[in-house]
């Protein structure tokens, strides 16, 4: 099954004009591929197909598509329970996504890891990992080993505002800074540790966080795309150089309840806010504005992408459905090499 | 042959095996200059630089997710963790993510690592230094778990964990460093393996079932035993997951009679894992309930005297032995 509509996305170092605009649309079409994917999630749990226990990423996909549009096929990512876009974002395709939350063969851990567990090493996707903040020290040890290796690859670490209420995010960035290990350590700032507002858990400012350990810290809006883009272009530069590790505070917004099943929500956040966050700040209808209004793209093209995102992810659906269960044997299988 | 202690020989097996594969690096607290609080790493720096022998913040956190992290990007790391208490402040990742991720992500990736750790008491450390805690980690699937209990096992087994592909878990003792035995010269390769036990004393009598230090213990007591005409037959597990369990139902059908002999605890641990497995699986050759020795059920104690009191020791076994072997003819 096709899933991707150019490789533009391959190289950040892109920047005439043509190749820019290959890779907006590229962006857009990646952010529409996550939005609709997410929307196939919820309704597979709704009618009861699929387990509940699925975090949507939607409102939050310009920082997953801006973030991985700077990296190379071969640089390192890793996620969290919240990881569908990231995994998207750096390559994977929808069908196997599904096939894994299906709990199918096909799927990218043969249907042992499900939602908050897709690794896809071909991608560079070393794992999405389920505790709060605990990738923060394997994706440090990934930029360690390319550094190592004298490899110029680059690690990203998505981690949720949450994370950083864990100790060990502070241990290992004082580490990467001592040691100018090529890693960026990406804050999806949704405004919600669950289902509480992130004012009640965290003193200070955030970025100001990681400067404490002359790490460069930026506080990007994490809806505008094309700012996450650039933004992380300049700490993957600065990377993939031997100057060190960066810190990005993405500020963002999470559309659906912390996961499927939270679905009234209106005693922790109001519906209010979460109208603003849809009609003034989706991320989709803010780079398809820019892509219109700055001629890269009329609306008829946008609105194709729009109908093969959609479809793309329909097919992809449907073969994860009909996709067989593991084998019995599975069970026992790879536990030890 | 030579005689060395274990301390030199785990030296021995790191540097040999980063002689042999540039991919392996050691890191950890002050291994680097300072040469590691129980001196095992004294002069890997000197050969090799700061490149593979790394000194960390005093985090095992940072220690261990690096660890993981790094193998997965194709490095063979050692891990060295100041001691086995320590392993708790890390063990999410040892837990949650190294001895799960070959599993949970459908056979990706490999994480080749080491992770080197003293347990155990007798030197007056107090109770946050002095644990034996190898059950906690015994129990966890993905995980392997090994306890040598000679300088030969330590040098050939830390070679073999070290080119070995999955997480593992090499528990030392710190009354063990200085403990000298019989190794191959240097020079002359020999390797361990990571899944069997071996048999210390043949006896006919009772069999003890050991590991790490008890494993000399129960040597000492096996002396004694055998002074009042009864034969211990001592098997040294050397490996506690995956268990070489054939050896000791083997000796089981020679000797019909069982101890276990540990220096942890006694409630839900690794001494209760394996009892639990002979009577599964050797209950018709068994002629008395199996013994266990073991710890006392308390923190560890400071003071001397009472350290000693709750650590196990040779007249512990000897009367656990007695509990189930009937007395020798002419014997009190």
């Amino acid at each position: 099954m096709s899933q991707t509509t150019s490789t533009g996305a391959k190289s950040g170092a892109k920047h005439g004009a043509a190749e820019a605009a290959e890779r907006w649309l590229h962006m857009y079409y990646q952010m529409l591929q996550i939005r609709f994917f997410e929307d196939q999630v919820n309704d597979l749990y709704r009618t009861a197909r699929m387990p509940g226990l699925a975090h949507l990423y939607s409102g939050e996909e310009a920082v997953a598509v801006g973030v991985c549009a700077a990296l190379r096929r071969d640089d390192y990512i890793t996620s969290t329970h919240r990881g569908h876009g990231h995994c998207l974002a750096k390559g994977a395709r929808v069908d196997r996504m599904f096939a894994e939350l299906l709990g199918k063969e096909s799927g990218y851990c043969k249907g042992k890891g499900g939602s908050m567990h897709i690794a896809d090493q071909d991608t560079g996707n070393l794992g999405a990992n389920a505790i709060v903040g605990g990738s923060a020290g394997i994706a440090t040890g990934a930029a360690f080993s390319s550094r190592w290796r004298k490899s110029d690859q680059v690690t990203v670490c998505f981690f949720g505002e949450g994370a950083l209420g864990q100790g060990m995010l502070y241990e290992v960035m004082n580490m990467a800074s001592l040691w100018k290990l090529p890693i960026i350590y990406v804050c999806e700032n949704n405004l919600y540790n669950e289902y509480t507002h992130f004012s009640e858990t965290t003193a200070g400012n955030l970025a100001e966080r990681a400067k404490a350990f002359a790490i460069p810290a930026e506080e990007i809006d994490g809806q505008d795309a094309r700012a996450v883009f650039a933004a992380a272009e300049r700490m993957v530069a600065r990377a993939r150089t031997g100057e060190g590790p960066s810190f990005m505070v993405a500020n963002t917004y999470r559309y659906h309840g912390h996961h499927v099943g939270d679905i009234s929500r209106s005693y922790y956040r109001p519906p209010e806010e979460e109208g603003f966050w849809k009609t003034q700040r989706d991320p989709i209808e803010l780079l398809g504005d820019w892509l219109v209004s700055e001629q890269v793209a009329d609306t008829d093209q946008l609105a194709d992408l729009r109908q093969k995102a959609k479809s793309d992810v329909e097919a992809g659906v449907q073969f994860g459905l009909s996709a067989p269960f593991p084998a019995e044997s599975e069970v026992t299988q790879d536990v030890y090499a | 042959m030579r005689t060395i202690t274990y301390r030199d020989a785990l030296r021995e097996a790191i540097a040999e095996e980063m002689r042999r594969n540039d991919r392996v690096y050691i890191m950890g607290e002050d291994i680097a200059g300072y040469g590691g609080t129980y001196a095992v790493t004294k002069g890997l720096f000197e050969e090799f630089g700061e490149k593979r022998v790394k000194d960390t913040p005093l985090a095992e956190e940072i220690i261990i997710g690096t660890a993981i992290g790094s193998a997965i990007g194709g490095l063979r790391p050692i891990a060295e963790l100041m001691t086995m208490n320590f392993s708790l402040l890390a063990s999410d990742l040892i837990i949650n993510s190294a001895a799960k991720f070959r599993y949970m992500f459908g056979g990706q990736p490999s994480i080749p690592m080491v992770i080197r750790m003293p347990g155990g008491g007798g030197a007056q450390r107090g109770a946050q230094h002095s644990q034996m805690l190898e059950s906690m980690f015994a129990h966890i699937p993905g995980l392997k778990l090994v306890m040598p209990a000679t300088p030969y096992d330590a040098k050939g087994m830390l070679k073999s964990a070290i080119r070995d592909e999955d997480p593992i878990l090499f528990v030392e003792h710190e009354l063990l460093y200085s403990v000298k035995g019989e190794v191959p010269d240097e020079g002359e390769e020999y390797t361990v393996p990571l899944n069997r036990g071996i048999v210390r004393r043949e006896g006919k009598d009772v069999t003890l079932v050991t590991f790490s230090r008890m494993m000399h213990i129960c040597l000492q007591a096996a002396e004694e035993l055998a002074k009042e005409g009864i034969e211990a037959e001592v098997i040294d597990l050397r490996s506690i997951r995956p268990i070489d369990l054939d050896l000791v139902l083997e000796s089981l059908r020679k000797t019909n009679r069982v101890v276990v002999a540990e220096e942890g605890w006694k409630y839900y641990g690794t001494g209760q894992g394996i009892a639990a497995l002979i009577y599964e699986h050797g209950f018709d050759w068994l002629d008395a309930p199996i013994g266990h020795v073991t710890g006392k059920d308390v923190p560890m104690p400071y003071s001397k005297s009472l350290e000693q009191l709750a650590l196990p020791a040779r007249n512990d076994v000897i009367a656990a032995v007695k509990a189930i072997v009937p007395q020798p003819a002419g014997a009190r």
